[in-house]
């Protein structure tokens, strides 16, 4: 993952940008392609039942995507996993670490490669969607978001949120 | 060379020219002059799938060149049955032989067997997927029997599920054939397909008759519409039967057309059109025998 300089001062941008209250400790996602809010905290885990503080502004106008969503959890860090699923379906997001009301790490998302085990091949014939021991594997274009499965050759290019494992 | 043979996306134009030629040093072999180039080597063909002619080809190889092989048999009677994994198949079978030769009905198993073996494997068709063996056969046939140059071609019959078409359509765009896919609309190539073809510089056109085209090519590849690839039998009901070649359409044909067809062939061409100078797909069937004799001695580094 790429780190970008740590902004001096974020708390207010911060604040003027996201419309909720600002955390204290916790990740904010922000610059979500608007509509994806929802497979954001799919991909965290977070269901109607959690326990966790989290905060959802979904297609806040944005000069850059249009639309964009922005999630907020308290407390969580992420790990590289869950910032690989969402840069599938986010290609664009930017993750900040928040601690004590700062920003500490700000970073955007980068695409990996090649993804292993995140996503299922939507061919219901592909040998890694059978018993055997293997894991599926795809090799990822940029522009437009692409999985190839290295075992069938399959793509993916629309709707990967409903391939997530 | 030692290496697995899964797709043909993992040959250069150079490495299928180098095969192509080693095969035409193998011809004589294939046609019964003595060789030991593989004597002492274990072939074993692990068929989870019929064949006929891709397994007999493959035995008739490496049996040509002096090897011995290993038939891993019906899957009802074998080890499968009882539920044992691909994974741990080719890891056993590892241990007997010196290259597999496999087929499978899932798109993806040669690949993930290759992340499993120890010896080489020759991928004999896995799913609707790759088929790289024909393929080469193919371009070998076109090479013999008409030319790999400046070549116009028309695949005709089901371009949608036909694992043989996708591989000689990708094998043909790296020798820039002028291309015309030809198929019912319901049949015709993936998208996903045609994409990767015009990445590479391919020339394609499409129509759903082949009338349009037969007075300008060079090269007829026919194919079986294939009833087990379809998901649907209302979908097969619809389509088959759709395509047949005749001596009567060949009547505005090119005097130096030839037809090929992978075989078996079922009603697409018909039986009078073997007589004709046009037929090449007996010959192209005895090619598999040379083409394969070279992939076998690849494989175990013989060449």
């Amino acid at each position: 993952m790429k780190k970008d300089v740590t902004e001096k001062n974020p708390n207010s941008s911060l604040k003027k940008e996201m419309r909720v209250r600002p955390i204290r400790q916790g990740t904010v996602i922000d610059h979500i392609r608007g509509g994806q809010a929802l497979n954001v905290l799919k991909i965290l885990g977070i269901y109607g039942t959690t326990e966790a503080v989290v905060s959802v502004a979904m297609n806040v106008p944005s000069g850059f995507l249009g639309q964009k969503d922005i999630v907020k959890v308290e407390v969580r860090e992420l790990e590289e996993k869950e910032v690989d699923r969402i840069s599938l379906i986010a290609p664009d997001a930017t993750i900040n670490i928040i601690r004590d009301y700062e920003v500490i790490e700000k970073h955007r998302v980068v695409l990996p490669e090649r993804i292993d085990g995140l996503v299922r091949c939507n061919n219901p014939n592909c040998i890694s969607n059978t018993n055997e021991p293997v894991i599926s594997k795809f090799m990822v274009n940029k522009k437009p978001v692409e999985l190839r499965c290295v075992y069938c050759d399959h793509v993916i290019s629309e709707g990967i949120a409903e391939h997530l494992i | 060379m030692s290496r697995h043979i899964i797709s043909m996306k993992d040959f250069s134009r150079d490495e299928i020219d180098f095969i192509l030629n080693k095969a035409r040093e193998f011809e004589q072999i294939a046609q019964g002059k003595k060789s030991s180039l593989l004597s002492g080597k274990i072939l074993a063909t692990l068929f989870y799938e019929p064949s006929t002619r891709t397994r007999l080809s493959f035995e008739t190889a490496m049996k040509r060149l002096g090897g011995d092989v290993i038939d891993l048999g019906a899957i009802e009677s074998s080890s499968v049955a009882k539920g044992e994994t691909l994974a741990d198949t080719i890891r056993v079978i590892g241990n007997y032989a010196d290259a597999i030769v496999l087929r499978h009905p899932r798109e993806g198993a040669a690949r993930m067997a290759a992340e499993y073996s120890k010896i080489p494997i020759i991928n004999a068709g896995d799913g609707a997927g790759h088929h790289p063996t024909q393929t080469l056969l193919d371009l070998y046939t076109i090479m013999r029997e008409s030319s790999l140059s400046d070549m116009r071609i028309a695949l005709v019959g089901d371009l949608k599920y036909g694992r043989t078409v996708h591989s000689l359509a990708y094998a043909l765009s790296l020798y820039h054939a002028d291309m015309t896919l030809i198929s019912p609309k319901q049949l015709q190539m993936p998208d996903v397909i045609k994409k990767d073809l015009k990445k590479q510089g391919a020339s394609i056109r499409e129509t759903a008759n082949i009338e349009d085209v037969i007075g300008d090519i060079d090269v007829l590849y026919v194919t079986r519409i294939q009833k087990e690839r379809f998901p649907d039998p209302a979908e097969y009901q619809n389509v088959a039967g759709i395509y047949r070649v005749t001596e009567e359409l060949l009547g505005k044909a090119r005097d130096n057309l030839i037809i090929m067809h992978p075989m078996p062939r079922v009603d697409e061409i018909d039986p009078s059109v073997d007589r004709t100078k046009y037929a090449r797909y007996f010959q192209q069937s005895f090619y598999g025998v040379p083409v394969r004799m070279t992939l076998l001695a690849m494989a175990m580094e013989a060449i």
